[in-house]
Protein backbone atom coordinates (compact mmCIF):
# COMPACT_ATOMS: atom_id res chain seq x y z
CA UNK A 1 0.00 0.00 0.00
CA UNK A 2 1.42 3.28 -0.94
CA UNK A 3 0.48 6.89 0.94
CA UNK A 4 -2.74 7.59 -0.98
CA UNK A 5 -3.63 4.25 0.42
CA UNK A 6 -2.93 4.55 3.85
CA UNK A 7 -4.12 8.10 4.09
CA UNK A 8 -7.73 7.18 2.92
CA UNK A 9 -7.49 4.28 5.36
CA UNK A 10 -7.12 6.44 7.99
CA UNK A 11 -9.41 8.80 6.91
CA UNK A 12 -12.18 5.88 6.79
CA UNK A 13 -11.07 3.48 10.01
CA UNK A 14 -9.24 5.72 12.66
CA UNK A 15 -9.06 2.42 14.63
CA UNK A 16 -7.73 0.20 11.96
CA UNK A 17 -4.27 -1.43 11.43
CA UNK A 18 -2.54 -4.42 9.97
CA UNK A 19 -2.26 -5.80 13.37
CA UNK A 20 -5.99 -6.58 13.52
CA UNK A 21 -7.23 -10.09 14.15
CA UNK A 22 -9.46 -9.88 10.97
CA UNK A 23 -9.86 -7.87 8.05
CA UNK A 24 -10.79 -7.55 4.42
CA UNK A 25 -8.97 -4.99 2.52
CA UNK A 26 -10.28 -3.91 -1.24
CA UNK A 27 -8.51 -1.79 -3.83
CA UNK A 28 -9.73 -1.08 -6.98
CA UNK A 29 -12.27 -3.59 -7.18
CA UNK A 30 -9.43 -6.25 -5.68
CA UNK A 31 -8.84 -8.13 -2.68
CA UNK A 32 -5.53 -6.99 -1.80
CA UNK A 33 -5.34 -8.30 2.21
CA UNK A 34 -6.96 -10.51 4.24
CA UNK A 35 -6.83 -11.87 7.96
CA UNK A 36 -9.59 -14.27 9.42
CA UNK A 37 -9.26 -16.02 13.43
CA UNK A 38 -10.66 -19.29 14.44
CA UNK A 39 -13.54 -17.01 15.20
CA UNK A 40 -14.41 -14.87 12.34
CA UNK A 41 -13.97 -16.26 8.94
CA UNK A 42 -14.25 -14.74 5.63
CA UNK A 43 -14.69 -16.53 2.01
CA UNK A 44 -14.69 -14.88 -1.48
CA UNK A 45 -17.81 -15.39 -3.43
CA UNK A 46 -17.59 -16.90 -6.36
CA UNK A 47 -20.73 -15.88 -7.93
CA UNK A 48 -19.82 -12.21 -7.93
CA UNK A 49 -17.78 -9.82 -6.48
CA UNK A 50 -17.31 -9.90 -2.92
CA UNK A 51 -17.34 -11.61 0.57
CA UNK A 52 -19.15 -13.88 3.00
CA UNK A 53 -18.27 -13.01 6.73
CA UNK A 54 -19.38 -16.10 8.93
CA UNK A 55 -19.12 -15.26 12.62
CA UNK A 56 -19.31 -18.29 14.73
CA UNK A 57 -21.88 -18.54 17.06
CA UNK A 58 -20.90 -16.91 21.08
CA UNK A 59 -18.19 -15.30 19.33
CA UNK A 60 -17.58 -12.50 22.19
CA UNK A 61 -15.95 -8.73 21.42
CA UNK A 62 -15.58 -9.80 17.83
CA UNK A 63 -13.94 -7.02 15.50
CA UNK A 64 -13.92 -6.79 11.63
CA UNK A 65 -12.74 -3.87 8.96
CA UNK A 66 -13.46 -4.16 5.34
CA UNK A 67 -12.27 -0.91 4.48
CA UNK A 68 -12.52 -0.42 0.34
CA UNK A 69 -10.36 2.36 -1.19
CA UNK A 70 -10.46 3.52 -4.28
CA UNK A 71 -7.76 5.09 -6.38
CA UNK A 72 -8.22 3.99 -9.90
CA UNK A 73 -10.39 6.82 -11.72
CA UNK A 74 -13.27 5.52 -13.84
CA UNK A 75 -13.59 2.71 -11.93
CA UNK A 76 -17.33 1.69 -10.81
CA UNK A 77 -16.47 -1.19 -8.07
CA UNK A 78 -19.79 -2.63 -7.02
CA UNK A 79 -19.60 -5.47 -4.07
CA UNK A 80 -21.46 -7.90 -2.45
CA UNK A 81 -21.12 -8.10 1.43
CA UNK A 82 -22.50 -10.59 3.51
CA UNK A 83 -22.45 -10.61 7.17
CA UNK A 84 -23.71 -13.86 8.80
CA UNK A 85 -23.72 -13.44 12.54
CA UNK A 86 -24.20 -16.49 14.45
CA UNK A 87 -26.82 -17.06 17.87
CA UNK A 88 -25.93 -14.62 20.45
CA UNK A 89 -22.08 -13.42 18.76
CA UNK A 90 -21.44 -9.67 20.28
CA UNK A 91 -19.22 -8.32 16.36
CA UNK A 92 -18.07 -4.34 15.85
CA UNK A 93 -17.94 -4.19 12.00
CA UNK A 94 -15.96 -1.21 10.66
CA UNK A 95 -16.84 -0.67 6.96
CA UNK A 96 -16.23 2.48 4.62
CA UNK A 97 -14.76 3.35 1.25
CA UNK A 98 -12.30 6.22 0.81
CA UNK A 99 -12.04 7.54 -2.76
CA UNK A 100 -9.44 9.80 -4.06
CA UNK A 101 -9.62 10.68 -7.71
CA UNK A 102 -7.23 13.02 -9.19
CA UNK A 103 -8.92 12.84 -12.84
CA UNK A 104 -11.48 13.69 -14.93
CA UNK A 105 -13.67 10.36 -14.97
CA UNK A 106 -16.24 9.44 -12.47
CA UNK A 107 -15.19 6.93 -9.47
CA UNK A 108 -17.99 5.16 -8.12
CA UNK A 109 -18.27 2.74 -4.97
CA UNK A 110 -21.25 0.92 -5.08
CA UNK A 111 -21.79 -1.50 -1.60
CA UNK A 112 -24.26 -3.51 -1.08
CA UNK A 113 -24.33 -5.42 2.65
CA UNK A 114 -26.28 -8.14 3.88
CA UNK A 115 -26.90 -8.34 7.69
CA UNK A 116 -28.46 -11.35 8.40
CA UNK A 117 -28.63 -11.96 12.38
CA UNK A 118 -29.21 -14.80 14.39
CA UNK A 119 -31.32 -15.18 17.79
CA UNK A 120 -29.70 -13.03 20.47
CA UNK A 121 -26.53 -11.95 18.05
CA UNK A 122 -25.50 -8.06 18.76
CA UNK A 123 -23.71 -6.19 15.99
CA UNK A 124 -22.02 -2.16 15.70
CA UNK A 125 -21.98 -1.45 12.45
CA UNK A 126 -19.57 1.48 11.66
CA UNK A 127 -19.20 2.73 8.05
CA UNK A 128 -17.44 5.95 7.10
CA UNK A 129 -17.38 7.30 3.48
CA UNK A 130 -14.63 10.03 2.34
CA UNK A 131 -13.53 11.71 -0.72
CA UNK A 132 -10.38 13.50 -1.89
CA UNK A 133 -8.51 14.46 -4.89
CA UNK A 134 -8.35 17.43 -7.20
CA UNK A 135 -9.57 16.23 -10.93
CA UNK A 136 -13.00 16.87 -12.22
CA UNK A 137 -13.92 13.52 -11.65
CA UNK A 138 -16.60 13.14 -9.35
CA UNK A 139 -16.73 10.76 -6.06
CA UNK A 140 -19.56 8.45 -5.90
CA UNK A 141 -20.35 6.64 -3.32
CA UNK A 142 -23.64 4.65 -3.09
CA UNK A 143 -24.18 2.12 0.02
CA UNK A 144 -27.20 -0.54 -0.11
CA UNK A 145 -27.87 -2.11 3.64
CA UNK A 146 -30.23 -4.69 4.40
CA UNK A 147 -30.65 -5.96 7.40
CA UNK A 148 -32.69 -9.40 8.29
CA UNK A 149 -33.05 -9.81 12.25
CA UNK A 150 -34.21 -12.62 14.05
CA UNK A 151 -35.35 -12.85 17.41
CA UNK A 152 -33.66 -11.07 20.76
CA UNK A 153 -30.98 -9.64 17.96
CA UNK A 154 -29.95 -5.93 17.84
CA UNK A 155 -27.98 -3.45 15.89
CA UNK A 156 -26.20 -0.32 15.88
CA UNK A 157 -25.81 0.97 12.75
CA UNK A 158 -23.58 4.49 12.82
CA UNK A 159 -22.65 6.34 8.94
CA UNK A 160 -21.20 8.91 8.18
CA UNK A 161 -20.23 11.20 5.09
CA UNK A 162 -18.26 13.96 6.06
CA UNK A 163 -16.42 15.15 3.18
CA UNK A 164 -15.69 14.89 0.01
CA UNK A 165 -18.54 12.95 -1.63
CA UNK A 166 -19.87 14.49 -4.91
CA UNK A 167 -23.36 12.47 -5.26
CA UNK A 168 -24.78 9.55 -3.09
CA UNK A 169 -27.77 7.62 -3.01
CA UNK A 170 -28.08 5.48 0.30
CA UNK A 171 -30.57 2.56 0.86
CA UNK A 172 -30.97 0.71 4.17
CA UNK A 173 -33.77 -1.87 4.29
CA UNK A 174 -34.59 -3.74 7.52
CA UNK A 175 -36.99 -6.54 8.68
CA UNK A 176 -37.32 -6.74 11.76
CA UNK A 177 -38.12 -9.45 14.64
CA UNK A 178 -39.34 -10.52 17.50
CA UNK A 179 -37.90 -8.19 20.50
CA UNK A 180 -35.39 -6.76 17.89
CA UNK A 181 -33.96 -3.53 18.62
CA UNK A 182 -32.39 -1.75 15.61
CA UNK A 183 -30.46 2.11 16.32
CA UNK A 184 -29.56 3.74 12.79
CA UNK A 185 -27.43 7.19 13.20
CA UNK A 186 -26.27 9.00 10.02
CA UNK A 187 -24.37 11.89 9.56
CA UNK A 188 -24.16 13.68 5.96
CA UNK A 189 -22.59 17.03 5.08
CA UNK A 190 -22.90 18.11 1.32
CA UNK A 191 -20.90 21.07 0.07
CA UNK A 192 -20.52 22.26 -3.18
CA UNK A 193 -23.37 21.30 -6.01
CA UNK A 194 -23.21 17.47 -4.45
CA UNK A 195 -26.22 15.75 -3.88
CA UNK A 196 -27.62 13.01 -0.81
CA UNK A 197 -30.50 10.87 -1.32
CA UNK A 198 -31.10 8.72 1.66
CA UNK A 199 -34.09 5.80 1.83
CA UNK A 200 -35.04 3.86 5.04
CA UNK A 201 -37.45 1.24 4.57
CA UNK A 202 -37.82 -0.64 8.01
CA UNK A 203 -40.88 -3.43 8.42
CA UNK A 204 -41.10 -3.79 11.87
CA UNK A 205 -42.99 -7.52 12.30
CA UNK A 206 -42.04 -8.71 15.21
CA UNK A 207 -43.84 -8.20 18.76
CA UNK A 208 -41.73 -5.67 20.53
CA UNK A 209 -39.18 -5.07 17.70
CA UNK A 210 -37.91 -1.19 17.86
CA UNK A 211 -36.56 1.01 15.68
CA UNK A 212 -34.86 4.50 16.18
CA UNK A 213 -33.46 6.58 13.47
CA UNK A 214 -31.54 9.68 13.89
CA UNK A 215 -30.22 11.39 10.86
CA UNK A 216 -28.35 14.81 10.80
CA UNK A 217 -27.18 16.27 7.59
CA UNK A 218 -25.60 19.70 6.68
CA UNK A 219 -26.28 21.22 3.01
CA UNK A 220 -23.83 23.46 2.03
CA UNK A 221 -22.87 25.47 -1.35
CA UNK A 222 -25.41 24.41 -3.84
CA UNK A 223 -25.82 21.16 -2.62
CA UNK A 224 -29.52 18.95 -2.30
CA UNK A 225 -30.41 16.54 -0.14
CA UNK A 226 -33.19 13.83 0.15
CA UNK A 227 -34.25 11.76 3.41
CA UNK A 228 -37.06 9.33 2.60
CA UNK A 229 -38.40 7.09 5.61
CA UNK A 230 -40.64 4.62 5.35
CA UNK A 231 -41.39 2.82 8.50
CA UNK A 232 -44.26 0.05 8.71
CA UNK A 233 -45.45 -1.27 11.89
CA UNK A 234 -46.60 -4.92 11.35
CA UNK A 235 -47.65 -5.31 15.30
CA UNK A 236 -46.70 -4.40 18.75
CA UNK A 237 -44.02 -2.06 18.49
CA UNK A 238 -42.06 1.28 18.57
CA UNK A 239 -40.34 3.37 15.95
CA UNK A 240 -38.83 6.46 15.98
CA UNK A 241 -37.79 8.64 13.38
CA UNK A 242 -35.66 11.68 13.78
CA UNK A 243 -34.74 13.96 10.63
CA UNK A 244 -32.58 16.96 11.43
CA UNK A 245 -31.31 18.92 9.16
CA UNK A 246 -29.21 22.55 8.82
CA UNK A 247 -29.28 24.22 5.42
CA UNK A 248 -26.45 26.86 4.67
CA UNK A 249 -26.02 29.09 1.94
CA UNK A 250 -28.39 27.94 -1.11
CA UNK A 251 -28.00 24.41 -0.10
CA UNK A 252 -31.64 22.26 -0.34
CA UNK A 253 -33.22 19.62 2.11
CA UNK A 254 -36.46 17.39 1.35
CA UNK A 255 -37.69 15.31 3.87
CA UNK A 256 -40.27 12.72 2.85
CA UNK A 257 -41.51 10.60 6.29
CA UNK A 258 -43.94 7.59 5.76
CA UNK A 259 -44.82 6.20 8.81
CA UNK A 260 -47.76 3.06 8.54
CA UNK A 261 -49.02 1.64 11.54
CA UNK A 262 -51.03 -1.50 10.57
CA UNK A 263 -51.45 -2.53 14.22
CA UNK A 264 -53.69 -0.92 17.13
CA UNK A 265 -50.38 -1.28 19.33
CA UNK A 266 -47.86 0.32 16.86
CA UNK A 267 -46.10 3.34 18.23
CA UNK A 268 -44.23 5.10 15.30
CA UNK A 269 -43.37 8.59 15.96
CA UNK A 270 -41.53 11.20 12.78
CA UNK A 271 -40.21 13.97 13.52
CA UNK A 272 -38.36 16.22 11.14
CA UNK A 273 -36.79 19.82 11.34
CA UNK A 274 -34.90 21.75 8.30
CA UNK A 275 -33.80 25.00 9.28
CA UNK A 276 -30.82 27.06 9.33
CA UNK A 277 -28.05 27.60 12.09
CA UNK A 278 -30.47 29.42 15.05
CA UNK A 279 -29.20 32.98 15.52
CA UNK A 280 -29.53 32.64 19.43
CA UNK A 281 -26.80 29.18 18.77
CA UNK A 282 -24.53 32.19 17.44
CA UNK A 283 -25.29 34.52 19.52
CA UNK A 284 -24.57 32.56 22.36
CA UNK A 285 -21.44 31.87 20.88
CA UNK A 286 -20.02 34.95 19.57
CA UNK A 287 -21.07 35.96 23.80
CA UNK A 288 -18.81 33.28 24.76
CA UNK A 289 -15.71 35.35 22.49
CA UNK A 290 -16.16 32.94 18.91
CA UNK A 291 -16.71 35.46 15.91
CA UNK A 292 -19.59 33.78 13.76
CA UNK A 293 -17.75 31.56 11.28
CA UNK A 294 -16.23 30.04 14.12
CA UNK A 295 -19.58 29.64 16.16
CA UNK A 296 -20.86 28.16 12.78
CA UNK A 297 -17.77 25.69 12.43
CA UNK A 298 -18.47 24.68 15.96
CA UNK A 299 -22.27 24.18 15.70
CA UNK A 300 -22.11 22.41 12.54
CA UNK A 301 -19.15 20.00 13.80
CA UNK A 302 -21.19 19.57 17.26
CA UNK A 303 -24.22 18.75 14.74
CA UNK A 304 -22.80 15.75 12.93
CA UNK A 305 -20.56 14.63 15.66
CA UNK B 1 -16.26 51.42 34.50
CA UNK B 2 -18.97 50.72 32.30
CA UNK B 3 -20.81 53.97 31.04
CA UNK B 4 -24.23 54.21 29.14
CA UNK B 5 -24.77 58.12 27.50
CA UNK B 6 -27.93 58.60 26.03
CA UNK B 7 -29.10 54.76 24.68
CA UNK B 8 -32.30 55.37 23.02
CA UNK B 9 -34.25 52.67 20.71
CA UNK B 10 -37.66 52.71 19.42
CA UNK B 11 -39.19 49.74 17.86
CA UNK B 12 -42.12 50.25 15.51
CA UNK B 13 -42.93 54.08 16.60
CA UNK B 14 -42.86 52.55 20.43
CA UNK B 15 -40.47 53.99 22.54
CA UNK B 16 -38.13 50.88 24.24
CA UNK B 17 -35.84 52.94 25.34
CA UNK B 18 -35.60 56.75 26.36
CA UNK B 19 -32.00 58.69 27.04
CA UNK B 20 -30.87 55.81 29.70
CA UNK B 21 -27.80 57.28 31.44
CA UNK B 22 -25.68 54.98 33.69
CA UNK B 23 -22.70 54.13 34.76
CA UNK B 24 -21.85 50.92 36.55
CA UNK B 25 -18.51 51.13 38.79
CA UNK B 26 -15.99 47.98 38.87
CA UNK B 27 -16.76 45.50 41.75
CA UNK B 28 -19.96 46.32 42.22
CA UNK B 29 -23.20 44.31 42.02
CA UNK B 30 -26.47 46.10 39.92
CA UNK B 31 -29.61 45.12 39.75
CA UNK B 32 -32.00 46.34 36.88
CA UNK B 33 -35.46 45.73 38.03
CA UNK B 34 -38.72 47.07 36.46
CA UNK B 35 -42.01 45.83 35.06
CA UNK B 36 -42.37 43.73 32.22
CA UNK B 37 -42.06 45.50 28.72
CA UNK B 38 -39.62 48.52 30.80
CA UNK B 39 -36.71 47.78 28.59
CA UNK B 40 -34.34 45.93 31.09
CA UNK B 41 -33.42 42.76 28.90
CA UNK B 42 -33.10 45.19 25.64
CA UNK B 43 -30.44 47.31 28.02
CA UNK B 44 -28.70 44.50 28.41
CA UNK B 45 -28.49 43.36 25.39
CA UNK B 46 -27.35 46.93 24.24
CA UNK B 47 -24.64 46.49 26.81
CA UNK B 48 -23.59 43.02 24.80
CA UNK B 49 -24.03 44.07 21.30
CA UNK B 50 -26.63 41.77 20.79
CA UNK B 51 -29.39 44.80 20.12
CA UNK B 52 -27.48 48.20 18.20
CA UNK B 53 -29.32 51.07 19.91
CA UNK B 54 -30.77 54.21 17.33
CA UNK B 55 -28.08 56.30 19.32
CA UNK B 56 -26.28 57.23 22.33
CA UNK B 57 -23.00 55.63 23.05
CA UNK B 58 -21.23 52.64 25.46
CA UNK B 59 -17.97 53.01 27.18
CA UNK B 60 -16.18 50.70 28.59
CA UNK B 61 -12.96 52.01 30.90
CA UNK B 62 -12.78 55.15 28.38
CA UNK B 63 -13.16 53.49 25.45
CA UNK B 64 -15.94 53.53 22.81
CA UNK B 65 -17.34 50.12 22.11
CA UNK B 66 -20.99 51.53 21.05
CA UNK B 67 -20.03 49.99 17.40
CA UNK B 68 -18.09 46.53 18.75
CA UNK B 69 -19.22 43.16 17.69
CA UNK B 70 -20.59 40.86 19.76
CA UNK B 71 -17.33 39.13 19.86
CA UNK B 72 -15.07 41.97 20.29
CA UNK B 73 -17.08 42.96 23.25
CA UNK B 74 -17.09 38.94 24.95
CA UNK B 75 -12.81 39.75 24.19
CA UNK B 76 -13.30 42.54 26.09
CA UNK B 77 -14.26 41.24 29.11
CA UNK B 78 -18.23 41.49 28.66
CA UNK B 79 -20.27 38.64 29.61
CA UNK B 80 -23.96 37.28 29.31
CA UNK B 81 -26.04 34.62 30.79
CA UNK B 82 -29.58 34.66 28.38
CA UNK B 83 -33.19 34.42 30.10
CA UNK B 84 -34.13 31.71 27.72
CA UNK B 85 -30.69 29.01 27.36
CA UNK B 86 -29.28 28.29 24.03
CA UNK B 87 -29.42 24.78 23.49
CA UNK B 88 -27.24 22.80 20.86
CA UNK B 89 -27.38 19.61 19.65
CA UNK B 90 -24.23 17.77 19.30
CA UNK B 91 -22.48 20.10 21.28
CA UNK B 92 -22.06 18.91 25.22
CA UNK B 93 -21.47 21.01 28.74
CA UNK B 94 -18.02 20.47 28.46
CA UNK B 95 -17.97 21.39 24.99
CA UNK B 96 -19.87 24.72 25.85
CA UNK B 97 -17.21 25.43 29.52
CA UNK B 98 -14.26 24.75 27.30
CA UNK B 99 -15.41 27.47 24.37
CA UNK B 100 -16.53 29.73 27.64
CA UNK B 101 -12.94 29.40 28.90
CA UNK B 102 -11.30 30.22 26.23
CA UNK B 103 -8.86 27.38 26.49
CA UNK B 104 -8.40 23.84 26.32
CA UNK B 105 -9.60 22.80 30.33
CA UNK B 106 -9.04 19.53 31.56
CA UNK B 107 -12.18 17.56 32.43
CA UNK B 108 -11.58 18.65 36.16
CA UNK B 109 -11.22 22.18 35.62
CA UNK B 110 -14.60 21.76 33.71
CA UNK B 111 -16.70 19.74 36.45
CA UNK B 112 -15.14 22.69 39.37
CA UNK B 113 -16.69 25.55 37.29
CA UNK B 114 -20.20 23.31 36.95
CA UNK B 115 -19.53 22.65 40.57
CA UNK B 116 -19.78 26.21 41.20
CA UNK B 117 -23.76 26.56 40.04
CA UNK B 118 -24.55 23.29 42.06
CA UNK B 119 -24.61 20.35 39.84
CA UNK B 120 -23.29 17.24 39.83
CA UNK B 121 -20.39 17.68 37.40
CA UNK B 122 -19.83 13.72 36.82
CA UNK B 123 -23.80 13.43 35.99
CA UNK B 124 -23.96 16.77 33.47
CA UNK B 125 -20.49 17.38 32.20
CA UNK B 126 -20.36 14.90 28.87
CA UNK B 127 -24.27 15.63 28.53
CA UNK B 128 -25.53 16.74 25.04
CA UNK B 129 -27.26 21.11 26.09
CA UNK B 130 -30.42 20.14 24.68
CA UNK B 131 -33.84 19.89 26.11
CA UNK B 132 -33.40 16.43 27.86
CA UNK B 133 -31.98 18.61 30.47
CA UNK B 134 -34.18 20.66 32.59
CA UNK B 135 -35.26 24.20 32.76
CA UNK B 136 -33.22 24.43 35.70
CA UNK B 137 -29.99 22.36 34.77
CA UNK B 138 -29.96 24.37 31.72
CA UNK B 139 -30.57 27.86 32.83
CA UNK B 140 -27.36 26.89 35.70
CA UNK B 141 -25.38 25.68 33.02
CA UNK B 142 -25.78 28.82 31.31
CA UNK B 143 -24.72 30.74 34.06
CA UNK B 144 -21.82 28.08 34.87
CA UNK B 145 -20.90 29.56 31.02
CA UNK B 146 -20.37 33.30 32.23
CA UNK B 147 -18.89 31.85 35.53
CA UNK B 148 -16.13 29.95 33.28
CA UNK B 149 -15.64 32.89 30.84
CA UNK B 150 -14.83 35.17 33.87
CA UNK B 151 -15.65 38.62 32.44
CA UNK B 152 -15.39 41.69 33.48
CA UNK B 153 -18.36 42.68 33.42
CA UNK B 154 -20.91 39.74 34.28
CA UNK B 155 -24.92 40.67 32.84
CA UNK B 156 -27.16 38.09 33.79
CA UNK B 157 -30.79 38.27 32.28
CA UNK B 158 -33.66 37.43 34.65
CA UNK B 159 -31.92 34.28 35.86
CA UNK B 160 -35.02 33.22 38.26
CA UNK B 161 -37.07 33.10 35.25
CA UNK B 162 -38.35 29.11 34.02
CA UNK B 163 -36.90 27.56 36.61
CA UNK B 164 -38.50 25.65 40.26
CA UNK B 165 -38.32 27.05 43.87
CA UNK B 166 -35.32 24.53 44.85
CA UNK B 167 -33.22 25.73 41.73
CA UNK B 168 -33.85 29.41 42.46
CA UNK B 169 -32.39 29.16 46.14
CA UNK B 170 -29.67 27.33 44.60
CA UNK B 171 -29.44 30.71 42.58
CA UNK B 172 -29.61 32.89 44.89
CA UNK B 173 -26.92 31.34 46.51
CA UNK B 174 -24.59 31.45 43.59
CA UNK B 175 -24.95 35.36 43.45
CA UNK B 176 -24.78 36.01 47.22
CA UNK B 177 -21.11 34.42 46.92
CA UNK B 178 -20.71 36.81 43.39
CA UNK B 179 -21.78 39.72 45.34
CA UNK B 180 -19.33 38.92 48.17
CA UNK B 181 -15.82 38.53 46.07
CA UNK B 182 -16.44 41.88 44.52
CA UNK B 183 -14.11 41.05 41.68
CA UNK B 184 -15.80 42.65 38.44
CA UNK B 185 -19.18 44.01 37.55
CA UNK B 186 -22.40 42.13 37.76
CA UNK B 187 -25.64 43.16 36.20
CA UNK B 188 -28.03 41.58 36.76
CA UNK B 189 -31.91 41.52 35.72
CA UNK B 190 -34.11 40.48 38.11
CA UNK B 191 -37.70 40.72 39.68
CA UNK B 192 -36.79 39.00 42.40
CA UNK B 193 -36.27 40.45 46.31
CA UNK B 194 -34.17 37.71 46.97
CA UNK B 195 -31.59 38.92 44.23
CA UNK B 196 -32.34 42.47 44.61
CA UNK B 197 -30.90 42.05 48.30
CA UNK B 198 -28.04 40.97 47.23
CA UNK B 199 -27.30 44.29 45.28
CA UNK B 200 -24.74 47.15 45.72
CA UNK B 201 -27.36 49.36 43.64
CA UNK B 202 -30.82 48.74 42.42
CA UNK B 203 -31.62 50.84 39.03
CA UNK B 204 -35.41 50.97 38.49
CA UNK B 205 -36.36 51.08 34.75
CA UNK B 206 -40.41 51.92 33.92
CA UNK B 207 -41.35 52.64 29.90
CA UNK B 208 -37.98 52.97 28.94
CA UNK B 209 -36.91 55.31 31.32
CA UNK B 210 -34.53 55.01 34.34
CA UNK B 211 -37.40 55.80 37.35
CA UNK B 212 -34.66 55.57 40.37
CA UNK B 213 -31.65 54.60 41.34
CA UNK B 214 -30.15 53.91 44.96
CA UNK B 215 -28.90 51.25 47.31
CA UNK B 216 -31.17 48.19 48.12
CA UNK B 217 -32.18 49.34 51.45
CA UNK B 218 -33.79 52.94 49.78
CA UNK B 219 -35.11 51.13 46.96
CA UNK B 220 -36.62 47.85 48.37
CA UNK B 221 -38.98 49.24 50.32
CA UNK B 222 -40.22 51.64 47.13
CA UNK B 223 -40.10 48.52 44.96
CA UNK B 224 -41.65 46.22 47.19
CA UNK B 225 -44.96 48.87 48.19
CA UNK B 226 -45.65 48.97 44.48
CA UNK B 227 -49.32 47.21 43.94
CA UNK B 228 -48.93 43.67 42.54
CA UNK B 229 -48.83 43.52 39.01
CA UNK B 230 -48.81 47.49 38.98
CA UNK B 231 -46.01 50.14 38.23
CA UNK B 232 -43.95 52.08 40.71
CA UNK B 233 -46.31 55.31 40.61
Amino acid sequence: MNNIDKELLSEISDTFNEEAEVYNIRKNGQSIKRQVNSYIDIITKTDKSGIDIYVKENTLFGIVHIPVIITQSGLTDVVYNDFHIGKNANVIIFAGCGIHNDKHKDSEHDGIHRFYLEEGAKVKYVEKHYGEGIGSGKKILNPTTEIYMKAGSSMTMDSTQIKGVDNTTRITKAELGTSTTLEISEKILTTGSGTAKTEFVVDLNGENASVHVTSRSVAEGTSYQEFISNITGNTKCYAHIECDAIIKDEGKVKAIPEIYAKNIDANLIHEAAIGKIAGEQLNKLMTLGLNESEAEEVIIKGFLK
Amino acid sequence: MLELKNISLKKDNKIILNNINLTFDDNKFYCITGPNGSGKSTLAKIIMGLITPDSGSILYNNRDITNLSVTKRAKLGIGFAFQTPVTFKGLTVYDILKIATGKEVLKKEACDILSKVGLCANEYIDRELNNSLSGGELKRIEIASVIGKNPNISIFDEPESGIDLWSFKYLTEIFKELGMKKRGTTIVISHQERILSIADAIILLEGGQIKEIGTKDTMLKNILSCPKGGTHE
